[in-house]
Protein backbone atom coordinates (compact mmCIF):
# COMPACT_ATOMS: atom_id res chain seq x y z
CA UNK A 1 0.00 0.00 0.00
CA UNK A 2 0.96 3.29 -0.32
CA UNK A 3 1.33 4.45 3.18
CA UNK A 4 1.28 8.02 4.61
CA UNK A 5 2.52 7.10 7.41
CA UNK A 6 5.13 3.97 8.52
CA UNK A 7 6.02 3.32 12.04
CA UNK A 8 8.99 1.25 11.90
CA UNK A 9 10.18 -1.32 15.53
CA UNK A 10 9.69 2.29 17.52
CA UNK A 11 11.08 1.66 20.76
CA UNK A 12 11.13 4.96 23.48
CA UNK A 13 12.88 4.60 26.72
CA UNK A 14 12.30 7.29 29.28
CA UNK A 15 14.25 7.93 32.22
CA UNK A 16 15.35 4.09 31.98
CA UNK A 17 12.04 2.94 31.49
CA UNK A 18 10.39 1.70 28.47
CA UNK A 19 7.09 3.14 27.38
CA UNK A 20 7.12 1.70 24.16
CA UNK A 21 8.83 -2.02 22.53
CA UNK A 22 9.55 -2.49 19.13
CA UNK A 23 6.23 -0.99 18.23
CA UNK A 24 5.61 -1.15 13.92
CA UNK A 25 2.39 -0.16 12.03
CA UNK A 26 1.44 1.72 8.69
CA UNK A 27 -1.75 3.46 7.53
CA UNK A 28 -2.46 4.50 3.88
CA UNK A 29 -4.71 7.90 3.17
CA UNK A 30 -8.30 7.41 3.40
CA UNK A 31 -7.65 5.16 6.34
CA UNK A 32 -9.38 5.17 9.71
CA UNK A 33 -7.09 3.74 12.03
CA UNK A 34 -8.09 3.24 16.00
CA UNK A 35 -4.83 3.47 18.30
CA UNK A 36 -6.32 1.79 21.33
CA UNK A 37 -5.04 1.31 25.00
CA UNK A 38 -5.86 1.90 28.91
CA UNK A 39 -4.34 4.76 30.06
CA UNK A 40 -0.47 4.54 30.35
CA UNK A 41 0.02 2.33 27.29
CA UNK A 42 2.01 4.87 25.43
CA UNK A 43 -0.56 6.28 23.19
CA UNK A 44 0.70 9.89 23.90
CA UNK A 45 4.31 8.81 23.63
CA UNK A 46 3.73 7.02 20.25
CA UNK A 47 1.92 10.38 18.82
CA UNK A 48 4.77 12.39 20.80
CA UNK A 49 7.12 9.99 18.20
CA UNK A 50 5.05 10.85 15.38
CA UNK A 51 4.89 14.96 15.34
CA UNK A 52 8.34 14.66 15.79
CA UNK A 53 8.12 15.75 19.52
CA UNK A 54 9.83 12.68 20.83
CA UNK A 55 13.25 10.88 19.85
CA UNK A 56 12.66 7.17 19.73
CA UNK A 57 15.22 5.75 21.55
CA UNK A 58 15.28 2.80 18.63
CA UNK A 59 13.10 2.29 15.13
CA UNK A 60 11.89 5.12 12.39
CA UNK A 61 9.02 7.28 11.96
CA UNK A 62 8.15 7.59 8.29
CA UNK A 63 5.98 10.07 7.08
CA UNK A 64 5.06 10.17 3.03
CA UNK A 65 8.12 8.04 2.94
CA UNK A 66 10.37 10.33 4.52
CA UNK A 67 12.25 10.24 7.94
CA UNK A 68 10.66 11.80 10.47
CA UNK A 69 13.30 13.09 12.80
CA UNK A 70 12.96 15.07 16.23
CA UNK A 71 13.92 18.12 14.52
CA UNK A 72 10.77 20.49 13.61
CA UNK A 73 11.16 19.52 10.01
CA UNK A 74 7.92 19.89 7.53
CA UNK A 75 5.65 21.05 10.70
CA UNK A 76 6.16 24.32 9.83
CA UNK A 77 5.61 24.62 6.14
CA UNK A 78 2.16 25.23 4.78
CA UNK A 79 0.66 22.38 3.64
CA UNK A 80 1.70 20.50 6.92
CA UNK A 81 1.38 16.66 6.36
CA UNK A 82 0.09 16.29 10.17
CA UNK A 83 -2.48 17.71 11.63
CA UNK A 84 -2.80 17.84 15.61
CA UNK A 85 -6.15 17.73 18.12
CA UNK A 86 -4.04 17.40 21.63
CA UNK A 87 -5.72 15.53 24.52
CA UNK A 88 -7.73 16.77 27.22
CA UNK A 89 -8.17 20.04 25.62
CA UNK A 90 -10.03 22.91 27.71
CA UNK A 91 -9.83 26.77 26.80
CA UNK A 92 -10.12 29.27 29.04
CA UNK A 93 -13.63 30.35 28.58
CA UNK A 94 -12.43 34.21 29.13
CA UNK A 95 -9.94 33.80 26.12
CA UNK A 96 -11.58 36.10 23.56
CA UNK A 97 -11.34 33.87 20.63
CA UNK A 98 -14.04 32.97 18.19
CA UNK A 99 -14.40 29.35 16.79
CA UNK A 100 -13.59 31.03 13.18
CA UNK A 101 -10.55 32.87 14.85
CA UNK A 102 -8.69 29.44 16.29
CA UNK A 103 -9.92 28.16 12.76
CA UNK A 104 -7.77 30.76 10.83
CA UNK A 105 -5.09 30.00 13.58
CA UNK A 106 -5.08 26.25 11.63
CA UNK A 107 -4.23 27.74 8.54
CA UNK A 108 -0.90 30.39 9.52
CA UNK A 109 -0.31 30.22 13.08
CA UNK A 110 3.29 29.49 12.36
CA UNK A 111 3.67 32.50 10.27
CA UNK A 112 5.18 35.74 12.01
CA UNK A 113 3.13 39.01 11.45
CA UNK A 114 -0.20 40.18 11.99
CA UNK A 115 -2.50 38.02 9.62
CA UNK A 116 -4.12 40.23 6.63
CA UNK A 117 -8.12 39.27 6.06
CA UNK A 118 -8.80 38.47 2.55
CA UNK A 119 -11.74 37.33 0.72
CA UNK A 120 -10.31 33.90 0.34
CA UNK A 121 -8.74 33.35 3.55
CA UNK A 122 -12.86 34.45 4.82
CA UNK A 123 -13.98 31.27 2.12
CA UNK A 124 -11.44 29.07 2.91
CA UNK A 125 -12.20 29.00 7.14
CA UNK A 126 -16.17 29.21 6.39
CA UNK A 127 -15.66 26.32 4.13
CA UNK A 128 -13.97 23.85 7.01
CA UNK A 129 -16.45 25.26 8.92
CA UNK A 130 -18.77 23.75 7.54
CA UNK A 131 -17.24 20.73 6.66
CA UNK A 132 -17.38 20.00 10.19
CA UNK A 133 -21.28 21.67 11.00
CA UNK A 134 -19.58 24.43 13.04
CA UNK A 135 -21.26 27.03 10.95
CA UNK A 136 -24.05 27.54 14.02
CA UNK A 137 -21.30 28.65 16.43
CA UNK A 138 -18.65 29.99 14.27
CA UNK A 139 -18.92 33.71 16.27
CA UNK A 140 -19.03 32.04 19.81
CA UNK A 141 -15.83 31.91 21.91
CA UNK A 142 -14.37 28.79 21.78
CA UNK A 143 -14.20 28.24 25.62
CA UNK A 144 -17.80 28.61 26.07
CA UNK A 145 -19.05 25.69 23.51
CA UNK A 146 -19.32 22.24 24.90
CA UNK A 147 -16.96 19.58 24.68
CA UNK A 148 -18.73 18.36 21.65
CA UNK A 149 -18.52 21.25 19.94
CA UNK A 150 -15.17 22.71 20.87
CA UNK A 151 -13.55 19.10 19.19
CA UNK A 152 -15.10 19.99 16.36
CA UNK A 153 -13.74 23.55 16.09
CA UNK A 154 -10.13 21.75 16.92
CA UNK A 155 -10.74 19.08 13.66
CA UNK A 156 -11.31 22.05 11.40
CA UNK A 157 -7.97 23.91 12.75
CA UNK A 158 -5.81 20.74 12.36
CA UNK A 159 -8.08 20.02 8.91
CA UNK A 160 -7.42 23.35 7.42
CA UNK A 161 -3.60 23.43 6.58
CA UNK A 162 -4.69 20.16 4.02
CA UNK A 163 -3.06 18.01 6.40
CA UNK A 164 -2.38 14.11 4.73
CA UNK A 165 -2.40 12.58 8.24
CA UNK A 166 -5.00 13.71 11.14
CA UNK A 167 -3.98 12.45 14.76
CA UNK A 168 -6.01 12.96 17.41
CA UNK A 169 -5.31 12.12 21.27
CA UNK A 170 -8.39 10.77 23.13
CA UNK A 171 -11.11 13.18 21.28
CA UNK A 172 -13.54 10.92 22.47
CA UNK A 173 -12.88 11.33 26.22
CA UNK A 174 -15.26 13.83 28.11
CA UNK A 175 -18.04 13.47 25.42
CA UNK A 176 -21.31 11.84 26.03
CA UNK A 177 -22.52 9.42 23.66
CA UNK A 178 -24.52 10.96 21.07
CA UNK A 179 -21.48 13.84 20.95
CA UNK A 180 -19.00 11.27 20.84
CA UNK A 181 -21.02 9.43 18.19
CA UNK A 182 -21.21 12.59 15.81
CA UNK A 183 -17.45 13.15 15.79
CA UNK A 184 -17.00 9.66 14.77
CA UNK A 185 -18.68 9.63 12.09
CA UNK A 186 -17.61 13.28 11.26
CA UNK A 187 -13.90 11.65 11.42
CA UNK A 188 -14.67 8.29 9.09
CA UNK A 189 -16.16 10.90 6.78
CA UNK A 190 -13.05 13.26 7.02
CA UNK A 191 -10.83 10.29 5.97
CA UNK A 192 -13.06 8.48 3.21
CA UNK A 193 -13.87 12.14 1.34
CA UNK A 194 -10.89 13.94 1.52
CA UNK A 195 -9.05 11.23 1.36
CA UNK A 196 -6.82 12.26 5.08
CA UNK A 197 -5.28 9.18 7.20
CA UNK A 198 -7.11 9.36 10.47
CA UNK A 199 -5.14 8.20 13.44
CA UNK A 200 -7.65 8.20 16.78
CA UNK A 201 -6.29 7.30 19.99
CA UNK A 202 -8.88 5.90 22.73
CA UNK A 203 -9.02 3.87 25.43
CA UNK A 204 -12.54 2.17 24.39
CA UNK A 205 -12.73 0.68 21.24
CA UNK A 206 -16.71 -0.04 20.96
CA UNK A 207 -17.55 3.57 19.89
CA UNK A 208 -14.84 3.14 16.66
CA UNK A 209 -15.92 -0.48 15.88
CA UNK A 210 -18.49 0.84 13.06
CA UNK A 211 -15.80 2.82 11.34
CA UNK A 212 -12.23 1.76 12.13
CA UNK A 213 -10.86 0.64 9.13
CA UNK A 214 -7.39 -0.68 11.13
CA UNK A 215 -6.47 -1.08 14.59
CA UNK A 216 -3.28 -0.56 16.63
CA UNK A 217 -3.93 -1.84 20.07
CA UNK A 218 -1.10 -1.11 22.74
CA UNK A 219 -0.50 -3.07 26.05
CA UNK A 220 2.25 -3.00 28.28
CA UNK A 221 4.13 -0.35 25.41
CA UNK A 222 4.05 -3.35 22.66
CA UNK A 223 1.52 -2.95 19.75
CA UNK A 224 -0.54 -5.61 17.56
CA UNK A 225 -2.24 -3.94 14.50
CA UNK A 226 -4.17 -4.94 11.85
CA UNK A 227 -7.75 -5.66 11.00
CA UNK A 228 -9.78 -5.31 14.02
CA UNK A 229 -11.01 -8.94 12.76
CA UNK A 230 -7.55 -10.02 12.82
CA UNK A 231 -6.05 -7.97 16.29
CA UNK A 232 -9.19 -8.33 18.67
CA UNK A 233 -8.70 -12.12 18.93
CA UNK A 234 -8.23 -13.68 22.02
CA UNK A 235 -5.21 -15.57 21.12
CA UNK A 236 -3.59 -12.44 19.67
CA UNK A 237 -4.39 -10.69 22.33
CA UNK A 238 -3.45 -12.81 25.38
CA UNK A 239 0.19 -13.12 23.63
CA UNK A 240 0.04 -9.47 23.64
CA UNK A 241 -1.19 -8.74 27.41
CA UNK A 242 1.31 -12.43 28.00
CA UNK A 243 -1.79 -14.06 29.97
CA UNK A 244 -4.98 -15.39 29.26
CA UNK A 245 -7.72 -12.77 27.84
CA UNK A 246 -10.97 -14.09 26.18
CA UNK A 247 -12.76 -11.53 23.75
CA UNK A 248 -16.62 -11.50 23.47
CA UNK A 249 -18.82 -10.43 21.78
CA UNK A 250 -22.12 -9.06 23.27
CA UNK A 251 -25.22 -7.41 20.91
CA UNK A 252 -22.50 -5.98 18.66
CA UNK A 253 -20.42 -4.78 21.04
CA UNK A 254 -16.66 -6.45 22.45
CA UNK A 255 -15.87 -6.82 25.46
CA UNK A 256 -11.75 -7.91 25.94
CA UNK A 257 -11.72 -9.79 29.77
CA UNK A 258 -8.79 -10.89 31.47
CA UNK A 259 -9.91 -15.33 31.72
CA UNK A 260 -10.34 -17.11 34.79
CA UNK A 261 -8.38 -16.58 38.01
CA UNK A 262 -6.99 -12.84 36.88
CA UNK A 263 -11.07 -11.13 38.23
CA UNK A 264 -8.85 -9.21 40.64
CA UNK A 265 -7.01 -7.36 37.57
CA UNK A 266 -10.44 -6.53 36.13
CA UNK A 267 -12.00 -4.11 38.94
CA UNK A 268 -8.75 -2.08 38.98
CA UNK A 269 -8.68 1.36 38.24
CA UNK A 270 -7.24 2.84 35.05
CA UNK A 271 -3.92 4.78 35.87
CA UNK A 272 -0.14 3.88 35.03
CA UNK A 273 0.56 -0.28 35.39
CA UNK A 274 3.94 -2.08 35.56
CA UNK A 275 5.28 -3.43 32.49
CA UNK A 276 3.74 -6.95 31.27
CA UNK A 277 1.17 -6.99 34.17
CA UNK A 278 -2.49 -7.20 33.03
CA UNK A 279 -3.93 -3.81 33.04
CA UNK A 280 -7.65 -3.34 33.34
CA UNK A 281 -8.57 -3.56 29.52
CA UNK A 282 -9.63 -1.02 26.99
CA UNK A 283 -12.78 -2.97 26.40
CA UNK A 284 -15.67 -2.64 27.94
CA UNK A 285 -14.93 -4.03 31.07
CA UNK A 286 -17.17 -6.49 32.23
CA UNK A 287 -18.11 -6.85 36.23
CA UNK B 1 -18.10 78.41 30.40
CA UNK B 2 -18.60 74.40 31.45
CA UNK B 3 -15.29 73.96 29.24
CA UNK B 4 -13.47 76.23 31.72
CA UNK B 5 -14.95 74.26 34.60
CA UNK B 6 -13.33 70.89 33.22
CA UNK B 7 -10.32 72.30 31.90
CA UNK B 8 -8.48 74.10 34.62
CA UNK B 9 -6.73 77.57 33.45
CA UNK B 10 -3.50 76.17 31.74
CA UNK B 11 -4.29 73.00 30.88
CA UNK B 12 -3.21 72.92 27.61
CA UNK B 13 -0.76 75.55 27.37
CA UNK B 14 1.37 73.75 29.65
CA UNK B 15 4.57 71.49 28.66
CA UNK B 16 4.80 69.37 31.15
CA UNK B 17 0.86 68.38 30.52
CA UNK B 18 1.68 68.45 26.87
CA UNK B 19 4.61 65.78 27.12
CA UNK B 20 2.34 64.11 29.92
CA UNK B 21 -0.23 63.40 27.45
CA UNK B 22 2.33 61.89 24.84
CA UNK B 23 3.68 59.59 27.10
CA UNK B 24 0.26 58.59 28.35
CA UNK B 25 -1.10 57.69 25.39
CA UNK B 26 2.29 55.63 24.21
CA UNK B 27 2.68 53.93 27.39
CA UNK B 28 -1.27 52.80 27.67
CA UNK B 29 -0.70 51.11 24.39
CA UNK B 30 1.77 49.38 24.39
CA UNK B 31 0.84 48.11 28.01
CA UNK B 32 -2.75 47.55 26.44
CA UNK B 33 -0.92 45.46 23.79
CA UNK B 34 1.27 43.19 25.81
CA UNK B 35 -1.22 43.03 28.83
CA UNK B 36 -3.75 41.49 26.53
CA UNK B 37 -1.52 38.31 26.17
CA UNK B 38 -0.32 38.78 29.47
CA UNK B 39 -3.77 37.94 30.84
CA UNK B 40 -4.67 35.27 28.19
CA UNK B 41 -0.72 33.43 29.16
CA UNK B 42 -1.63 33.76 33.05
CA UNK B 43 1.19 35.30 33.31
CA UNK B 44 0.29 38.28 35.93
CA UNK B 45 2.40 37.39 38.62
CA UNK B 46 5.43 38.36 35.88
CA UNK B 47 4.01 41.13 35.40
CA UNK B 48 3.73 42.43 38.76
CA UNK B 49 6.71 41.05 40.09
CA UNK B 50 8.92 42.61 36.53
CA UNK B 51 7.32 46.09 38.31
CA UNK B 52 8.66 45.72 41.61
CA UNK B 53 12.22 44.85 40.09
CA UNK B 54 11.93 48.17 38.51
CA UNK B 55 12.23 49.60 41.56
CA UNK B 56 15.31 48.20 42.11
CA UNK B 57 16.42 49.60 38.96
CA UNK B 58 14.80 52.38 39.62
CA UNK B 59 16.50 53.25 43.19
CA UNK B 60 20.14 52.51 41.34
CA UNK B 61 19.27 54.32 38.61
CA UNK B 62 18.79 57.55 40.96
CA UNK B 63 22.00 56.45 43.24
CA UNK B 64 24.36 56.79 40.24
CA UNK B 65 22.77 59.93 38.46
CA UNK B 66 21.36 58.21 35.57
CA UNK B 67 17.73 58.50 34.04
CA UNK B 68 15.09 56.51 35.96
CA UNK B 69 14.15 54.93 32.57
CA UNK B 70 17.29 53.22 32.23
CA UNK B 71 16.95 51.34 35.46
CA UNK B 72 13.91 50.35 34.98
CA UNK B 73 14.69 49.09 31.38
CA UNK B 74 17.77 47.51 32.88
CA UNK B 75 16.49 45.47 35.54
CA UNK B 76 13.25 44.38 33.88
CA UNK B 77 15.29 43.28 30.92
CA UNK B 78 18.01 41.22 33.31
CA UNK B 79 15.01 39.57 35.52
CA UNK B 80 13.10 38.70 32.30
CA UNK B 81 16.32 36.61 31.44
CA UNK B 82 17.29 34.79 34.91
CA UNK B 83 12.82 34.08 34.85
CA UNK B 84 13.89 32.97 31.43
CA UNK B 85 16.59 30.69 32.87
CA UNK B 86 15.18 29.40 35.95
CA UNK B 87 12.55 28.10 33.90
CA UNK B 88 9.27 30.19 33.89
CA UNK B 89 7.67 28.38 31.00
CA UNK B 90 7.66 24.81 32.59
CA UNK B 91 4.23 24.77 34.26
CA UNK B 92 5.45 24.19 37.66
CA UNK B 93 8.34 26.73 37.35
CA UNK B 94 6.58 29.74 36.69
CA UNK B 95 5.46 30.79 39.90
CA UNK B 96 8.82 30.05 41.30
CA UNK B 97 11.15 31.15 39.07
CA UNK B 98 9.04 34.56 39.26
CA UNK B 99 9.51 34.40 43.13
CA UNK B 100 12.79 33.80 43.56
CA UNK B 101 14.05 36.55 41.38
CA UNK B 102 11.48 39.05 42.73
CA UNK B 103 13.02 38.32 46.26
CA UNK B 104 16.19 38.66 45.45
CA UNK B 105 15.85 41.93 43.68
CA UNK B 106 13.60 43.69 46.41
CA UNK B 107 16.11 42.95 48.52
CA UNK B 108 18.36 44.66 46.38
CA UNK B 109 16.35 47.44 46.27
CA UNK B 110 15.92 47.62 50.00
CA UNK B 111 19.84 48.60 50.12
CA UNK B 112 19.63 50.59 46.94
CA UNK B 113 16.92 52.86 48.53
CA UNK B 114 18.72 53.17 51.86
CA UNK B 115 21.36 54.70 49.87
CA UNK B 116 19.62 56.98 48.42
CA UNK B 117 18.32 58.42 51.22
CA UNK B 118 21.46 58.71 52.80
CA UNK B 119 23.46 59.41 50.32
CA UNK B 120 21.07 61.68 48.66
CA UNK B 121 19.28 63.00 51.84
CA UNK B 122 16.01 62.96 50.02
CA UNK B 123 13.26 60.75 50.32
CA UNK B 124 11.27 62.21 47.26
CA UNK B 125 13.04 59.64 45.03
CA UNK B 126 11.55 56.67 46.99
CA UNK B 127 8.08 57.87 46.48
CA UNK B 128 8.83 58.86 42.51
CA UNK B 129 9.91 55.42 41.62
CA UNK B 130 7.29 53.38 43.63
CA UNK B 131 4.21 55.58 42.51
CA UNK B 132 5.48 58.11 39.70
CA UNK B 133 4.28 60.50 37.72
CA UNK B 134 3.69 61.08 34.19
CA UNK B 135 3.93 65.25 35.06
CA UNK B 136 7.96 64.27 36.20
CA UNK B 137 8.99 63.00 32.75
CA UNK B 138 11.26 64.97 31.26
CA UNK B 139 11.20 65.88 27.10
CA UNK B 140 14.33 64.45 26.83
CA UNK B 141 13.27 61.51 27.28
CA UNK B 142 10.07 61.28 24.47
CA UNK B 143 11.98 60.11 22.04
CA UNK B 144 13.38 57.06 24.11
CA UNK B 145 10.00 56.55 25.33
CA UNK B 146 8.75 56.45 21.40
CA UNK B 147 11.51 54.62 20.19
CA UNK B 148 10.96 51.48 22.83
CA UNK B 149 7.22 52.22 22.74
CA UNK B 150 7.31 51.33 18.47
CA UNK B 151 10.04 48.17 19.47
CA UNK B 152 7.74 46.69 21.58
CA UNK B 153 4.76 46.97 18.92
CA UNK B 154 6.51 45.43 16.39
CA UNK B 155 7.57 42.97 18.39
CA UNK B 156 4.48 42.15 19.31
CA UNK B 157 3.01 42.64 16.03
CA UNK B 158 5.50 40.15 14.51
CA UNK B 159 5.22 37.61 17.01
CA UNK B 160 1.63 37.52 16.76
CA UNK B 161 0.24 34.62 14.94
CA UNK B 162 2.58 31.78 16.66
CA UNK B 163 2.04 33.62 20.76
CA UNK B 164 -1.46 33.54 19.81
CA UNK B 165 -1.72 29.96 19.16
CA UNK B 166 1.03 29.53 22.30
CA UNK B 167 -1.50 30.94 24.12
CA UNK B 168 -4.43 28.22 23.14
CA UNK B 169 -2.01 25.65 23.59
CA UNK B 170 1.57 24.97 23.41
CA UNK B 171 1.01 21.47 22.05
CA UNK B 172 -0.69 22.91 19.45
CA UNK B 173 1.95 25.35 18.94
CA UNK B 174 4.49 23.26 18.81
CA UNK B 175 3.07 20.19 16.93
CA UNK B 176 2.54 23.20 14.21
CA UNK B 177 6.73 23.70 14.44
CA UNK B 178 6.61 26.39 16.47
CA UNK B 179 9.35 26.99 18.52
CA UNK B 180 7.09 28.01 21.75
CA UNK B 181 10.08 28.31 23.68
CA UNK B 182 11.60 30.73 22.16
CA UNK B 183 8.50 32.70 21.76
CA UNK B 184 7.91 32.50 25.08
CA UNK B 185 11.33 34.53 25.55
CA UNK B 186 10.84 36.88 22.89
CA UNK B 187 7.41 37.97 24.89
CA UNK B 188 8.65 37.72 27.80
CA UNK B 189 11.59 40.76 26.85
CA UNK B 190 8.56 42.90 25.41
CA UNK B 191 6.40 41.91 28.49
CA UNK B 192 9.85 43.88 30.49
CA UNK B 193 10.12 46.70 28.77
CA UNK B 194 6.35 46.97 28.76
CA UNK B 195 6.70 47.07 32.41
CA UNK B 196 9.31 49.60 32.26
CA UNK B 197 7.55 51.83 30.36
CA UNK B 198 4.80 51.52 32.52
CA UNK B 199 6.95 52.48 35.85
CA UNK B 200 8.58 55.36 34.08
CA UNK B 201 4.69 57.01 33.99
CA UNK B 202 2.46 55.57 36.68
CA UNK B 203 5.46 54.25 39.35
CA UNK B 204 6.85 50.87 39.36
CA UNK B 205 4.65 49.41 42.14
CA UNK B 206 1.32 50.76 40.12
CA UNK B 207 3.09 49.87 36.58
CA UNK B 208 0.32 46.15 36.94
CA UNK B 209 -2.09 48.12 36.91
CA UNK B 210 -1.68 49.58 33.51
CA UNK B 211 -0.72 46.33 32.41
CA UNK B 212 -3.74 44.04 33.66
CA UNK B 213 -6.31 45.95 34.30
CA UNK B 214 -7.19 47.68 30.70
CA UNK B 215 -6.49 43.90 29.15
CA UNK B 216 -8.85 42.42 31.77
CA UNK B 217 -11.24 44.93 31.30
CA UNK B 218 -11.47 44.07 27.01
CA UNK B 219 -11.19 40.43 27.81
CA UNK B 220 -14.61 40.81 28.97
CA UNK B 221 -16.36 42.99 26.60
CA UNK B 222 -14.92 41.57 22.93
CA UNK B 223 -15.04 37.76 21.42
CA UNK B 224 -11.89 38.62 18.75
CA UNK B 225 -8.07 38.59 19.87
CA UNK B 226 -7.22 41.85 17.94
CA UNK B 227 -10.53 43.40 19.14
CA UNK B 228 -9.48 42.83 22.16
CA UNK B 229 -6.31 44.66 22.32
CA UNK B 230 -7.61 48.05 20.36
CA UNK B 231 -9.94 48.03 23.57
CA UNK B 232 -7.63 47.40 26.19
CA UNK B 233 -5.05 50.25 24.31
CA UNK B 234 -8.67 52.88 24.39
CA UNK B 235 -8.89 51.95 28.07
CA UNK B 236 -5.60 52.68 28.95
CA UNK B 237 -5.31 55.94 26.97
CA UNK B 238 -8.76 57.08 28.06
CA UNK B 239 -7.39 56.20 31.93
CA UNK B 240 -4.18 58.05 31.45
CA UNK B 241 -5.83 60.98 29.65
CA UNK B 242 -8.78 61.67 32.00
CA UNK B 243 -6.21 60.85 35.04
CA UNK B 244 -4.09 63.68 33.86
CA UNK B 245 -6.96 66.38 33.49
CA UNK B 246 -8.22 65.60 37.19
CA UNK B 247 -4.43 65.75 38.71
CA UNK B 248 -4.00 69.05 36.71
CA UNK B 249 -7.42 70.00 37.85
CA UNK B 250 -6.57 68.95 41.52
CA UNK B 251 -4.30 71.74 42.41
CA UNK B 252 -7.86 73.91 42.99
CA UNK B 253 -9.16 70.75 45.53
CA UNK B 254 -8.51 71.06 49.06
CA UNK B 255 -5.71 70.79 50.17
CA UNK B 256 -4.87 74.30 48.69
CA UNK B 257 -1.79 74.72 46.03
CA UNK B 258 -0.68 70.53 46.29
CA UNK B 259 -1.92 68.54 43.62
CA UNK B 260 -3.28 64.98 43.75
CA UNK B 261 -1.16 62.02 42.57
CA UNK B 262 -1.65 61.21 39.22
CA UNK B 263 -0.94 58.09 39.24
CA UNK B 264 -4.08 57.71 41.80
CA UNK B 265 -6.26 58.91 39.27
CA UNK B 266 -5.55 56.58 36.47
CA UNK B 267 -5.13 53.70 38.68
CA UNK B 268 -8.33 54.83 40.30
CA UNK B 269 -10.67 55.11 36.60
CA UNK B 270 -8.68 51.54 35.49
CA UNK B 271 -10.35 49.93 38.37
CA UNK B 272 -13.50 51.65 37.90
CA UNK B 273 -13.54 50.49 33.96
CA UNK B 274 -12.86 46.67 35.58
CA UNK B 275 -15.99 46.94 37.59
CA UNK B 276 -18.12 48.73 35.25
CA UNK B 277 -17.06 46.23 32.28
CA UNK B 278 -18.62 43.23 34.50
CA UNK B 279 -21.90 44.86 34.65
CA UNK B 280 -23.40 43.51 31.71
CA UNK B 281 -22.20 40.05 32.21
CA UNK B 282 -24.14 40.33 35.71
CA UNK B 283 -27.32 41.95 33.88
CA UNK B 284 -27.48 38.55 31.51
CA UNK B 285 -27.34 36.76 34.52
CA UNK B 286 -29.98 38.71 36.27
CA UNK B 287 -32.14 39.01 33.35
CA UNK B 288 -31.86 34.99 33.35
CA UNK B 289 -32.33 33.85 36.67
CA UNK B 290 -35.27 36.40 37.34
Amino acid sequence: MTEILSVQRVTVRLSGREVLRDVSFAIAPGELTGLIGSNGAGKTTLFRVILGLQHASDGRVLIAGRTRGTARLAGGRRNAPIGYVPQKFLLDPDMPLRARDLVGLGLDAHRFGIPRPSRARRALIEEMLAAVDARDFADTRVGLLSGGEQQRVLIAHALIGRPRLLLLDEPLANLDLRAAQEVVQLLARIASQLGVAVLISAHEMNPLLPVMDRIVYLAGGRAASGTVAEVVRADVLSELYGSHVDVLNVHGRVLVVAGAGDEADMHGHEGVFPERQPAPLPGELAL
Amino acid sequence: MSAALIFAHGFFSSEDVRIAILVGAVVAVVSGTVGTFTVMRGQSFAGEALGDIGITGGSGAFLFGVGPLWGFVAAGVVAAAVMELIGIQRPRGRDLATGIVLGAALGLAALLLYLDSTLHNTTGAGRTILFGSVFAVSAGTLPLIAGLGAGVLALIALLYRPLLLSCVSAEMAAARGIAVRAVGAAYLLALALAVALAAISIGAILSTALLIGPAATALRLTRRPGLAIAVAGLVGVAAMWLGILLAYDSYYWPPKETGWPVSFFVVTLIFLAYLLSGLPALLRRRGRSG
